[in-house]
């Protein structure tokens, strides 16, 4: 059977947790996790016979900011690279939602995103035009309000056609200054040839102006661990000395 | 009703402010545009704590306390007519 991976981002209490349990049925804990973040929950549901394995990654503001958290959550959308990333989004304060669900869509494009908490904002008053958001960023974007279990069928949807290939989402590229795109372009062409299209080039040549070495101190032991597992025979001076 | 620049650290509580700039680098200026500290953005002074620092300010509809540290290196222009 086919089997998705689905990772789920999004700011701290926008519901990830509760969308989460929805999803795969299970009863993982809300709370906080500062500072010593593991990947915390994993799980699984299946829809029209296909297996999808859910992860609940740390709610955090950024990915930058190098907290652990933000690194988990980083280094996981990068590295493991998810058939989809789910961004959550608190539809009552979207202004500061909508930072991390762009730095996401600069990662990748395998996004769904996700506006949950909408029978709070209508509580408030607040009307979310999800159709304009789809338009402005690019990505298919679905209402739900997972504590009410509504909008779950169309995530489940979404998610099932980003997953497989049926769409392909094409994010919104956000432009820099013309000195910072500039920089941009002559980086690429090294980032293409030293890491082929793996990560992608734009991404990782922006990481490179921001001076981000959490970043790429992860990068190389990613490198090192997937393209030289010989090297894990050479066995340690320390410990022949041991015996 | 000419626009005054000071920094946070200087505003009085129930001031609203609109951000002209950060005067902060690196990481810790990534995490204040994260939490929205960002040029342009309004902040409002909520209030002080009892020995004046750190100082809770308003943003995107969240709270955030800030230390007189990083207060004094953000920059807005008053709003209203004060």
């Amino acid at each position: 059977m086919r089997m998705y991976t689905i990772a789920l981002a999004g700011n701290p209490n926008t519901g990830k947790s509760t969308l989460f349990n929805t999803l795969t049925g299970l009863r993982q804990h809300t709370g906080n996790w500062a500072g010593k973040t593991v990947l915390t929950a994993a799980g699984e549901f299946v829809h029209h016979d296909v297996t999808y394995r859910v992860i609940d990654l740390p709610g955090t503001y950024s990915l930058y900011s190098n907290s652990a958290d933000e690194e988990v959550a980083r280094d996981y959308i990068i590295f493991e690279q998810p058939d989809v990333t789910v961004v959550v989004v608190d539809a009552t304060s979207l202004e500061r939602n909508l930072n991390l669900a762009l730095q996401v869509l600069e990662m990748t494009n395998r996004v769904v995103l996700c506006v949950n908490l909408m029978d709070e904002a209508k509580r408030l008053g607040v009307h979310v035009d999800v159709t304009r958001i789809r338009q402005k960023l690019g990505v298919p974007t679905v209402a739900i309000s997972a504590r009410n279990r509504t909008g779950i069928d169309e995530l489940l949807e979404q998610v099932e056609k980003v997953a497989s290939g049926k769409i392909i989402p094409q994010p919104v590229t956000i432009s820099y200054s013309a000195e910072i795109e500039q920089k941009i372009k002559e980086l690429e062409p090294h980032i293409l040839r030293l890491l082929g299209t793996r990560f992608p080039p734009r991404w990782i040549a922006l990481r490179l102006l921001d001076g981000d070495e959490k970043l790429l101190a992860s990068l190389k032991a990613h490198l090192d661990t997937v393209a030289a597992p010989g090297l894990k025979e050479v066995v340690p001076h320390e410990q022949i000395s041991c015996h | 009703m000419a626009s005054t620049t000071i920094p946070l650290s200087e505003a009085k509580t129930g001031m609203r402010l609109v951000l002209t700039g950060i005067n902060v680098q690196g990481v810790l200026r990534r995490r204040l545009l994260d939490l929205g500290f960002v040029p342009g953005n309004v902040i409002e002074v909520l209030q002080k704590s009892p020995l004046g620092d750190p100082v809770a300010f308003r943003v995107n509809n969240t709270t955030i306390a800030l230390r007189r540290e990083e207060s004094s290196q953000i920059f807005g222009n008053i709003l209203g007519g004060e």
